[in-house]
This record gives C-alpha cells, sequence and structure tokens, in this order.
C-alpha cells in the first residue's frame, strides 16, 4: 500500500524527448534515451496530441480525454503509465547520459594488424592515402608471433569472466602475412581452453591472395570472411588497384566464387567502399548478391578530408542515402514475407534499433575492442594503429594503459559531447566515427557533424521499416533477440 | 498497459518496470516457477492453530489479520479463511470496494 504524495504546485504535463513517426497506419513513439519502442493506442495518441503544442494542467488533460470518452479510471492509468514510461512529464527532468564505465572494463574483441603492407594502391585507402594517420617508419612490416602471441594472453587476460571473446585479422592485406594467422589461431584455441573461454576469429581481405589451402583453413577454423570489394569491373578497378595500376576485379572475382563455395561455416560478407565515382548503391548490390554470390553486402562512404577528389561530399551522399532507401525497403518487403535480405547496413540497424541500444559510445573502440599494430603497440581500434593518436599501450611492455583508456573514454562520452544533447538519434549514433572526426575535423572527440542530416535521416527510415516489419511480420523480428 | 503497446526489448522492460511500478501488488499473485508448488507469501504450510509458518519459515508474513491479504483470501483461496468467500456466500462482498487503500470501509461486516 502507497502513501500518496501531495505536490504543492501540480505542474503542468509536457511531452518528453522523443522521435514519432508511422509505420503501416500505426502511430509510434521511438524514446530518447532509452530506446523504447512503443506504439500508441488511442489514449496515448489523444494525449500526445494534445500535448504537442503546448503544456496542460492535469485537469485540462483529464477534460480533454473526458470529453473524448474515456473514463476517469483509464485517463488516470493512462496518465501514469505515459509518465512512468518517461513519454510525458511534469515540470522539467535533468538530462540522463549513460555513465562512465569503470577502469577494468572488460575487453571482448583484439583486432590484429598482421602487417602494414598491401598488394593493392586503393586511392582511399586510410593506412596509405593522403589522410593517414599511422607512422609505420621504424615500425617492423609484419607482426611477429611473439607479438601476437602475448597480443592474445592480454586479451584472455583483459576479459575478466567473459566467457567468449573475438579475434580479428586486419592489415594492410592480411593474408600476405597468413602465416601468422594460422598460427595464431591455433595458440588462441589451446589458450583458450585453458583458461575456459570459448575463442571466435574473423579476418578482412582484398581476397588478391585466397587459395584453396587458405580459404580451407578458414573454413575448417570457422573464421568469419569479410571481403572488400566496390561493385562490378568498371566500379571495382576505379579505386581498388594495384600498385600498377591494373584493376583489381578480374584477379579477384573467380577467388570469391571459390571463397563462397568452399568455407560454409561462418558468414562472408562484401564491404563496399563509397566514394566520389562509386555510390551506386542498387548496381553494386545486385552485382554483387547475383552475379558474385554474396548472401550479405555492406556499405560504407570512405572516410576522407572534404578537400580529397574522392571524398563522397554532400550532394552524392544524398544519392547513396536514396540508394540505401530503395534497398532498406526491398528489405522491408522481403521481411515482411519471412525472407532474408542481403543488405547489411539496414539489417544492422534494425538489430540496435529492436534491443533498444542506448550508447554512451558511437562504437566498441577502446571499451571492448583495441588494435595492435605489427609492432605490439596498443591502439584505439585497428584504425589507429600505429598512430601517436589514441596509443594505449603495448601488449609486452605493460599491457593496456589503463589511464590512456580511461581518460579517453571519459572524454569521448556521450555526456561530453554537447552537439549530441539534443539530437533525437544519439542512442544509436552516440556522435559518430572517431576516426572519421579526426580525420575530418583533427580532433577524435569532435562529433561527426557532417553526417547528422544523414545518420537522422537513415535512422528515421530504419525505424518506420521497423514499424511495418513489427505490424505485418513480428515473428520476423525474433531473430534479434539473441543480439 | 492502456496507452502504449510495446515493441522493442527495450520497450517490453520499460513496461515491466512499469507495471511494477505502478501495477497493483502482485506479490501473492506470483507463480511458482517450472516444476514447483505455488505457495503464495502469506499462506500457511502447517494448518495447526499455533503453529502456522509460511514457505519462508516465517510467521511475520502470515494472513491474519484478514486486512493484509483481503482480496488473495476472498476472491482466490479455496482454504476456508476468515473472510467471507466469494464463491458462495459473499459474492459482491467487495463490490463498493474498487481500491482497498481508499475504499476499505466499505467492506462491512458479513453475518453467516
Amino acid at each position: 500500500m502507497s502513501t500518496a504524495v501531495m505536490t504543492p504546485v501540480e505542474l503542468p504535463y509536457r511531452l518528453r524527448e522523443a522521435h514519432s513517426f508511422e509505420a503501416s497506419g500505426e502511430k509510434f513513439l521511438y524514446l530518447v534515451p532509452s530506446g523504447a519502442i512503443f506504439s500508441l493506442d488511442k489514449i496515448g495518441k489523444e494525449v500526445l496530441h494534445g500535448l504537442a503544442d503546448r503544456d496542460l494542467h492535469k485537469e485540462e488533460l483529464v477534460q480533454m480525454l473526458l470529453a473524448r470518452g474515456h473514463s476517469a479510471r483509464e485517463i488516470e492509468v493512462a496518465l501514469a503509465e505515459l509518465e512512468q514510461s518517461e513519454v510525458i512529464m511534469r515540470g522539467t527532468a535533468k538530462q540522463k547520459m549513460p555513465t562512465v564505465p569503470e577502469k577494468t572494463f572488460p575487453l571482448q574483441r583484439i583486432v590484429l594488424n598482421v602487417t602494414n603492407q598491401c598488394n593493392l594502391a586503393c586511392g582511399y585507402c586510410y593506412e596509405y592515402s593522403d589522410d593517414k594517420i599511422s607512422q609505420t617508419a621504424g615500425k617492423p612490416k609484419y607482426m611477429d608471433h611473439a607479438i601476437a602471441e602475448a597480443s592474445i594472453d592480454l586479451l584472455i587476460k583483459e576479459s575478466a569472466d567473459r566467457p567468449s571473446i573475438h579475434v580479428t585479422f586486419f592489415g594492410g592485406e592480411t593474408l600476405l602475412n597468413f602465416p601468422l594467422l594460422r598460427s595464431t589461431v591455433h595458440y588462441a584455441k589451446e589458450r583458450c581452453a585453458l583458461a575456459g573461454k570459448q575463442v571466435e576469429f574473423s579476418l578482412t581481405t582484398n581476397a588478391t591472395l585466397l587459395s584453396e589451402p587458405i580459404v580451407d583453413f578458414l573454413a575448417e577454423h570457422q573464421v568469419g570472411v569479410t571481403v572488400s570489394i566496390d561493385g562490378d569491373k568498371e566500379l571495382n578497378d576505379k579505386m581498388r588497384i594495384f600498385h600498377d595500376g591494373r584493376g583489381s576485379y578480374e584477379v579477384i572475382v573467380p577467388k570469391i566464387k571459390m571463397l563462397l563455395e568452399r568455407h560454409k561455416t561462418n558468414s562472408i560478407g562484401a564491404r563496399v567502399t563509397l566514394s566520389s565515382g562509386v555510390s551506386h548503391v542498387r548496381r553494386i548490390y545486385e552485382h554483387l548478391t547475383q552475379e558474385v554470390g554474396f548472401y550479405a553486402v555492406g556499405f560504407s562512404p570512405a572516410t576522407a578530408n572534404p578537400e580529397r577528389l574522392y571524398s563522397i561530399g554532400p550532394q552524392k551522399m544524398s544519392a547513396v542515402l536514396g540508394g540505401f532507401e530503395d534497398l532498406a525497403w526491398e528489405y522491408r518487403d522481403y521481411a515482411v514475407t519471412g525472407r532474408q535480405h542481403g543488405f547489411t547496413n539496414a539489417n544492422d540497424t534494425l538489430k540496435e534499433l529492436h534491443s533498444g541500444m542506448s550508447k554512451a559510445y558511437p562504437c566498441g573502440a577502446g571499451l571492448g575492442l583495441l588494435g595492435v599494430g605489427t609492432a605490439g603497440d596498443v591502439s584505439l581500434c585497428h584504425r589507429f594503429v600505429d598512430s601517436p593518436v589514441g596509443k594505449m599501450g603495448h601488449v609486452m611492455e605493460g599491457g593496456v594503459d589503463h589511464e590512456a583508456r580511461h581518460e579517453f573514454l571519459e572524454t569521448h562520452h556521450l555526456g561530453a559531447r554537447y552537439d549530441c544533447h539534443t539530437c533525437w538519434a544519439r542512442p544509436v549514433c552516440a556522435g559518430g566515427c572517431y576516426h572519421e572526426a579526426f580525420v575530418h575535423y583533427g580532433d577524435t572527440s569532435a562529433a561527426t557533424l557532417h553526417y547528422c542530416d544523414w545518420i537522422r535521416g537513415w535512422n528515421d527510415l530504419c525505424l518506420r521499416i521497423y514499424g511495418d516489419i513489427a505490424v505485418k511480420n513480428p515473428a520476423y523480428l525474433q531473430r534479434f533477440d539473441g543480439a | 498497459m492502456n496507452s502504449l503497446k510495446s515493441i522493442n526489448r527495450k520497450a517490453r522492460r520499460v513496461e515491466a518496470s512499469v507495471i511494477a511500478a505502478t501495477g497493483d501488488v502482485q506479490a501473492l499473485q506470483a507463480r511458482g516457477g517450472e516444476g514447483k508448488i505455488y505457495y503464495p507469501m502469506g499462506c500457511t504450510l502447517n494448518f495447526t492453530p499455533g503453529w502456522e509458518v509460511d514457505v519462508s519459515g516465517g510467521t511475520a508474513g502470515l494472513c491474519q489479520p484478514v486486512e493484509r491479504d483481503l482480496f488473495d483470501c476472498h476472491l482466490g483461496c479455496g482454504w476456508p479463511a476468515q473472510v467471507p468467500d466469494h464463491l458462495n456466500n459473499a459474492v459482491d462482498w467487495t463490490d463498493k470496494c474498487a481500491s482497498a487503500a481508499n475504499d476499505w470501509r466499505k467492506v462491512d461486516i458479513v453475518f453467516p
């Protein structure tokens, strides 16, 4: 039994922060910052409508609802629910921000840059292009076994009581150092068996060096593979070229087909980098799924200073959003009929919206994930490997620098990104990629403001698609429950 | 909830917390886990007068005096407790009592 507390001065009701959207004729609310998605019943819609452009005292709101035929009891319950769910409030509320995690936040994944060398010379590469931030001079070209093994030991130690850890192999071109990849997989399995942990592996490759024995090894050890490819021959070969200028398409496609044919034990996805001349989203998607045979294709614009010729620019970006929209609606049509669609960007966003994620950080960098360079330097992520920015220790000399990591997490927390505090998309975006911010603004802690409209547009689209699926085929969304 | 319908996982968690905060007292309606017998807290396991203990082994939460769990005994409990039973003899006993917290004075004495 609770005691009713009388408020001395009754403050009027007002709406809290939320993004409303419609889908399949229903009205939905995406609550900020909780990330909860509700659909509104009749009385809920009427309360929202009543408060849309002015605050109302309880008596005014009750009178309005009574006039619309709701019982006093129904109104009482609805207002209590809406207030408790943080849809409406009385007075003002202090903005809630997620907390900064403990210094000992357990590590989940490391990215090993097993080499800083590459047999391709893609114009937009962040390791080699004009925007590169890594300083590889004096660093070994290839990671050696001692560094790789120390990295695994460090990951196991820093993962504390996590039951499962993940090792990602990265480069340069990862397969230029396949012998190290192979021995590290064996070493990690052995050490994790002793530590009682599960271990998973993945790698990113340009596919030029794939061979049957390599693919069989990857399949045997269930290594997930991400293949960088930008579309058909004409598009791929604009940027993805060998050092002598030849395109890579003809070399990689037969190898990719062989990979898809022989490797069935883990996911294999295509990763497309969009740049000024390569922004044909549907054409690329159809080519990679229908002609090459990928089940999953993800797109990302090249990270570039806006002065670069290959920088995608605002106009092309709006065309890209158009292309994304086109594929996302197709994803929706597949989902409502219970079929799988391979547009990874939509799938990933829907998964985050389904769980109702409310992020304090845009990604796991520095939090559950760290990168390791060829010399053993620990960094914020693979994009900051061997850069003075984001350095966080050494795998052999002292391990993770927890002070540096904690300082980074304090200064890059959503609470410190004031630009984001009024944006409804912050639970899913949290300010954007640190590397993107550094290349654009010279500051990892800046919010990536050049993408804000794009991010909001994309999330609004995905919310409408989510709403459509929730109305027409809610069973489809169960696949995201385990995530 | 009558104004909102939970759609995603976070919304379901919010709903659970709203029900916990605004819903009726649920403790006596809690179900036992799979394979467990359901004993509401407040009901005794041992019916020998003077020896009653509840499922936790304590006596503090037992259902006497009756106002402690009026509705659980009146509506749902088959045991002849010291409240009028809803099934046969006092069907409309609490009709004027929409909320026990406010209307308890309206629950009158019943003469068999």
